[in-house]
């Protein structure tokens, strides 16, 4: 048998939701999954408040100077492993922003990144994809 | 020490949506003042915008806001043609505000529902949400993403509305409107939404005044402007409605306020659907002769204003974006002052606040804050200051 610690992983995922310095689209439609249309809640996927409780970090938007240190320190939080999935054109590569002065590096110049969904915003079907694609891949 | 304690609200909440960090200073459950600090978000647009082309530069300040997003490019369109000194054909201006009204209405639903869930009322949440998802498919139907629409271009918008989609437009104007009536029914008659949101948060108009706030948070504390009116633009000096004022100032009548507005904008899109003019949908932009222009819209939250000055080639030189939040936010600081601990929460989302559209600057030193909230207004009221001496 596998590790337990990725076979109880892949069940019922909790979601903590990052945003690093997005334009707020990719995170309106994260919140747009738990809502009736598309509803992710009947499988089990949770948006938790606190990171301690997260089986996966769904980050949005470009890593700048000033969000970076907090970023890293939530990601030391989550208990290990934790899926990090990078959500949204930005969070994929820095993109329109790439000459910008206050953008630091890609994501995973800092942390390991599990999967990308790219998007501007992706739509929620391709969010539940994603998600589905990084758990088998484990 | 008196009883004073520090409740920090962020950088990372599970309330909101964006980095950005609040210090309630209490004393007991009662807020005595509140410090803001941004800057989360900050990403340089305004570094940025000149290194792209006039054509291009809407995609960019598209993606200042995701919620705002037709309002940054219009204005920043309705700018370069004020440099350009063209007019686009009367069927783009339709178009605009047609776009520009639906955006309202996905924005205050949103505001609505989240508003619902700050005080603990998911189900508003959820119903809000789910009639904001058909407002969402008819912006993928006439501008093929949900968000982010690019229909702006300068000269004109990129995309027809079809004779054939008209129907099915006013159908989702039935169903939001019925709905819509239903949910200000809600508000107005839950004696549990009523007792969370009346009197809570009160701005004054004198405080209004003096903080500048726009758009849906000054037009409750009795501040009677609407950009639409007072300067008109696209399509609204030609169909009929209406600026909704009201005189309380707490977080009831701001809700009123967007609930009604919501109606308004209906009637806008029915009013440009049904005499949409024949014709083209674009003029042809040669060049944009050196000079300045500005442009000016309301955007959900209030009066969005972009600055352009060209040098004649195909790039802006300069490009200045302020947001509505940025006056917004700091009325905070008079609105949440007073208040219960447990009400903070939704006054400080009452005004509708969009941290990544007012981030034009950040200070810090490797991570760590360099300058406070106070030091930058005070560095901002220097400023003005030495502006006034000028004139």
């Amino acid at each position: 048998m596998k590790d337990p610690r990725i076979w109880g992983l892949k069940k019922s995922p909790w979601v903590y939701h990052l945003a690093a310095a997005p334009c707020n689209n990719c995170d309106i439609e994260i919140l747009e999954l738990l809502t009736p249309r598309y509803d992710v809640e009947r499988f089990g996927v949770v948006l938790v408040g606190s990171p301690r409780h997260a089986d996966a970090l769904l980050v949005t938007g470009v890593l700048n100077r000033k969000s970076l240190p907090r970023v890293l320190e939530v990601y030391e939080q989550t208990p290990k492993p934790c899926l990090v999935i990078g959500v949204g054109t930005c969070a994929c590569g820095k993109q329109i922003f790439r000459n910008s002065y206050n953008v630091v590096g890609p994501y995973d110049k800092y942390m390991p990144v599990h999967a990308y969904i790219p998007g501007c915003p992706p739509k929620p079907e391709t969010m539940i994809l994603g998600v589905v694609k990084a758990l088998a891949k484990l | 020490m008196s009883g004073r304690r520090i409740v920090p609200i962020g950088p990372y909440h599970p309330l909101q949506e964006e980095p950005e960090f609040f210090k309630l200073i209490v004393e007991g459950e009662t807020v005595v003042d509140l410090e803001i600090n941004i800057g989360y978000n900050h990403r340089g647009h305004e570094f940025v915008s000149p290194e792209l082309t006039y054509d291009q530069v809407p995609f960019l300040v598209e993606r200042i806001c995701g919620i705002c997003s037709n309002s940054h490019p219009l204005a920043c369109v309705l700018a370069i043609e004020d440099c350009a000194g063209i007019k686009p054909p009367p069927r783009a201006d339709y178009i605009r505000s047609v776009v520009q009204e639906l955006e309202r209405i996905h924005s205050h639903l949103l505001w609505l529902g989240l508003a619902g869930h700050f005080i603990g009322y998911n189900t508003v949440w959820m119903w809000a949400w789910r009639y904001r998802e058909h407002v969402l498919e008819l912006f993928e139907m006439i501008t093929g993403n949900r968000n982010h629409y690019a229909m702006n271009k300068p000269g004109g918008v990129r995309r027809d509305i079809k004779t054939e989609q008209i129907p099915q437009i006013l159908a989702v104007m039935d169903v939001v409107d019925k709905k819509v009536m239903m949910l200000t029914k809600a508000v107005l008659d839950d004696p549990v939404i009523r007792s969370r949101l009346e009197g809570v948060g009160v701005l004054t108009r004198e405080q209004a005044i003096a903080y500048s706030v726009t758009g849906p948070t000054a037009r409750p504390s009795g501040v009677d402007i609407d950009v639409r009116r007072d300067d008109p633009h696209c399509a609204y000096d030609r169909v009929p409605w209406d600026v909704i004022v009201f005189n309380e100032g707490d977080v009831l009548a701001k809700t009123k306020a967007r609930l009604f507005e919501m109606m308004e904008s209906t009637k806008i899109i029915r009013a440009c659907l049904k005499d949409l003019p024949e014709g083209p949908i674009e003029t042809r932009v040669d060049e944009v002769p050196p000079g300045e222009g500005i442009g000016r819209t309301e955007a959900p939250r209030g009066e969005v204003f972009h600055y352009i000055r060209s040098d004649g080639t195909n790039r802006p030189l300069r490009h200045k974006v302020r947001a509505p939040s940025f006056m917004n936010i700091a009325s905070n600081v008079v609105a949440v002052k007073g208040g219960s601990i447990a009400d903070a929460a939704l006054t400080l989302a009452a005004v509708d606040p969009c941290y990544c559209c007012t981030e034009r600057m950040a200070a810090f030193e490797d991570g760590k804050m360099k300058l406070s909230g106070k030091d930058l207004l005070r560095l901002s009221w220097q400023k003005t200051e030495r502006i006034r001496e000028r004139f």
